[in-house]
């Protein structure tokens, strides 16, 4: 027998019983759509955090005040007037600290914020021009910061697009004055959008010189001179543990402290968020793998009836057959390739909705999907394996009966 | 070195030797020796044949009588070789049909013997013609024109000519059992088996498919067919009957 032969019989066979066919390809297709989608929408979150965190600044170090270890003593994150502009400039020196690139030091205060008749509550950055280089933050319309900004205590404010959006919602934000807590500012630049990271809004954001934040928010109690944070940057990825080792060593001489058991400020390399959030999101992925693996083995559990039951009305067919002169290598090649194009047309239309679902779904569910080429071809060969396990092997069976035991057993 | 051919080849497919022509070397053409056939186990067995020897010349015509359960059809499923004796020998063409593989009982079915089922067995949603060619299939006949020929050559010598393309659902008992004779003919067997073949069919519908066998066996082939109807055994050129799996009589009558 040809190939071409049993391709055409088998199609005629399967046309015969077109809603079991069709039956036996839905479950496979949903099976198959439903492992490529959770898979792909597990690598699309795993991406997003990983590209969000990556967004929080190249080859970052956060120092803030208070510490992890003597927490009780220090009185708690932030809240203590441990880290002063002083020890940002001391930070930035190129022979204690060569492994540093980039300092900014923040303060972090909530403010109102007033233009013309609009109002807004957003949180008001204070510091240098190097803070958007470290953050990876771009400024889209205006200009950035400058050296020159902090220098002459300028009135100049980069606001982000959510507060744009809320005080200038019919205008163009660049250029004009917008009032933080009764103190009238220029907007000069708006910054890029970045959405939501770990911690914060990145886009409900003003950014203004550190000296003019110094005057505008220094009367509001004791400790409010604090630096909240100083961003460091290292010179390169590799070198984050020795920028790390360099800011802990000059920092402990700066605020005279034996050892770093007993330091009072904390600092946080980047690449520790990243280690954590992608394995936060590796849980996730194997989560949903692991649930589209249910649904995948409850279709194949389905096609697995369909099969069967298929399979026994056959026998009686089978049986005939043989009687007119089939071996059971010729049934069996028959079933084989029913089966085969039965799980192939599964697999591909499973493919094709996983397709379309992967451009449909991101815009409904507000998530990406990435496709992962793996999760589409073990989704296949585990269609195609259902098919000539459930299919292959009762017809097998029956293949070696007699004719007339087969004939007669419906 | 000489080379010496002490034996002729084997024909490969069926165990049977034939000579050029494909006339068989020796022996009568079906051979029935002590046969008996049992089913189930223990005290629920039944033996459906009880020690039966029966010989059947090429060209014989027989009609095999009997009254319900007596063990025909399971006599007729030996000699089609769609079932085993549980004991005796069988020998087909002078070949005893115990030693043949899985693959040779295949081709002996699909190219010696055509079989005629009560219930017809054709598959429902293929077309005549398509019903006919699966033999030829199996015969490993590669080109579909060929098969479609051969299949409307058939079909027409049962006259069916013009009912080709139709459907068994589309066609009366007595024409689907027609199709089913095309179909055991259709690789030109040297026997043709039938087990009441017009049981299901009205008297007028049985006379034409009677006068089909009877045109089957004029043509040199060999029938054997079972039978309740003494008007049909009577075209017969010999009346095998069975009772309780034993043959009670084997009468042959000259035309
Ligand atoms: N597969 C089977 N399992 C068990 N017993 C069987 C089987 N096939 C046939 N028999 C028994 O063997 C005996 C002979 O059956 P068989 O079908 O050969 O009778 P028959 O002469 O063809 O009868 P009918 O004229 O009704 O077709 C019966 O008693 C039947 O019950
Ligand atoms: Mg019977």
């Amino acid at each position: 027998m040809s190939w071409i032969e049993l391709v055409r019989g088998a199609l005629d066979g399967l046309v015969e019983r077109r809603s079991r066919s069709a039956l036996t390809v839905l479950g496979l297709l949903i099976g198959i759509a439903a492992v490529i989608l959770t898979v792909g929408l597990g690598e699309g979150a795993q991406a997003q955090v990983g590209s969000a965190i990556s967004a929080l600044g190249t080859n970052m170090l956060i120092v803030t005040p208070g510490s992890t270890s003597t927490g009780g003593v220090s009185g708690g994150l932030g809240s203590a007037s441990t880290l002063t502009l002083a020890d940002a400039a001391a930070l930035g020196s190129t022979t204690d600290c060569p492994q540093i690139s980039r300092v900014a030091p923040v303060t972090q205060h909530t403010a109102a914020l007033a233009a013309g008749v609009n109002n807004w509550t957003a949180p008001v950055v204070g510091t240098t021009s190097a803070y958007l280089s470290i953050r990876n933050r771009q400024v889209v319309l205006g200009r950035p910061l400058t050296a020159a900004d902090v220098q002459r205590q300028a009135h100049v404010a980069l606001i982000g697009t959510q507060v744009a959006q809320n005080l200038f919602p019919t205008s163009r934000a660049v250029g004009r004055s917008v009032e933080i807590d009764g103190v009238p500012f220029t907007v000069v630049g708006e910054l890029n959008p970045a959405g939501s990271s770990a911690n914060a809004n990145e886009d409900n954001l003003v950014v203004i010189p550190i000296s003019v934040a110094e005057g505008l928010f220094g009367s509001r109690g004791p400790n409010a001179q604090s630096l909240s944070q100083i961003l460091l940057s290292a010179t390169s990825s590799g070198n984050m543990s020795s920028a790390y080792q360099e800011a802990e060593t000059l920092l402990l001489e700066l605020h005279q402290l034996p050892s770093s058991s007993s330091a009072d400020f904390t600092i946080t390399p980047q690449t520790s968020l990243l280690a954590t959030a992608s394995s936060v999101s590796k849980t996730m992925t194997v989560l949903l793998a692991s649930v589209a693996a249910i649904a995948l083995l409850v279709g194949g559990i389905g096609v697995m009836n369909i099969m069967l039951v298929s399979v026994s009305e056959r026998v009686q067919e089978i049986g005939l057959r043989k009687a007119l002169g089939a071996t059971p290598g010729m049934i069996l090649r028959q079933f084989l390739v029913e089966a085969t194009l039965l799980g192939l047309a599964g697999g591909l239309l499973g493919v094709g909705l996983g397709l379309v679902g992967s451009l449909v779904l991101p815009a409904l569910l507000h998530a990406p999907i990435v496709i992962s080429i793996p999760a589409v071809v073990g989704a296949v060969v585990v269609a195609v394996g259902i098919g000539l396990c459930f299919g292959v092997y009762p017809a097998a069976r029956a293949a070696h009966l007699s004719p007339i035991d087969a004939l007669r057993s419906a | 070195m000489m080379e010496v051919e002490t034996e002729p080849p084997k024909q490969t497919g069926t165990a049977v030797e034939r000579s050029s022509d494909g006339s068989v070397l020796s022996g009568p053409l079906l051979e029935l020796a002590e046969v008996s056939k049992s089913y189930g186990e223990g005290a629920a067995q039944v033996l459906a044949l009880r020690s039966v020897s029966l010989v059947v010349e090429r060209g014989d015509y027989v009609a095999i009588m009997g009254q319900s359960g007596s063990g025909k059809s399971t006599l007729m499923h030996i000699l089609g070789c769609l079932d085993v004796p549980s004991s005796g020998s069988y020998r087909l063409s002078g070949g005893n049909v115990a030693d043949l593989s899985e693959a040779a009982l295949a081709d002996v079915r699909n190219r010696q013997v055509g079989f005629v089922f009560q219930q017809f067995h054709l598959l429902p949603r293929i077309s005549a013609w398509r019903n006919v060619e699966l033999p030829l299939i199996y015969a490993g006949v590669r080109q579909r024109s060929t098969r479609r020929q051969r299949a409307e050559q058939a079909l027409a010598a049962v006259g069916l000519a013009d009912r080709v393309d139709h459907r068994p659902t589309q066609l009366s008992g007595g024409q689907q059992q027609r199709v089913a004779i095309a179909r055991a003919l259709v690789t030109d067997p040297d026997i043709l088996l039938a087990d009441e073949p017009t049981g299901n069919l009205a008297s007028d519908q049985a006379d034409e498919l009677l006068s089909i066998f009877d045109t089957v066996h004029e043509l040199g082939r060999t029938v054997v067919l079972i039978t309740h109807d003494p008007d049909v055994a009577r075209r017969s050129q010999r009346q095998v009957r069975i009772r309780d799996g034993r043959i009670v009589s084997d009468a042959t009558t000259r035309p």
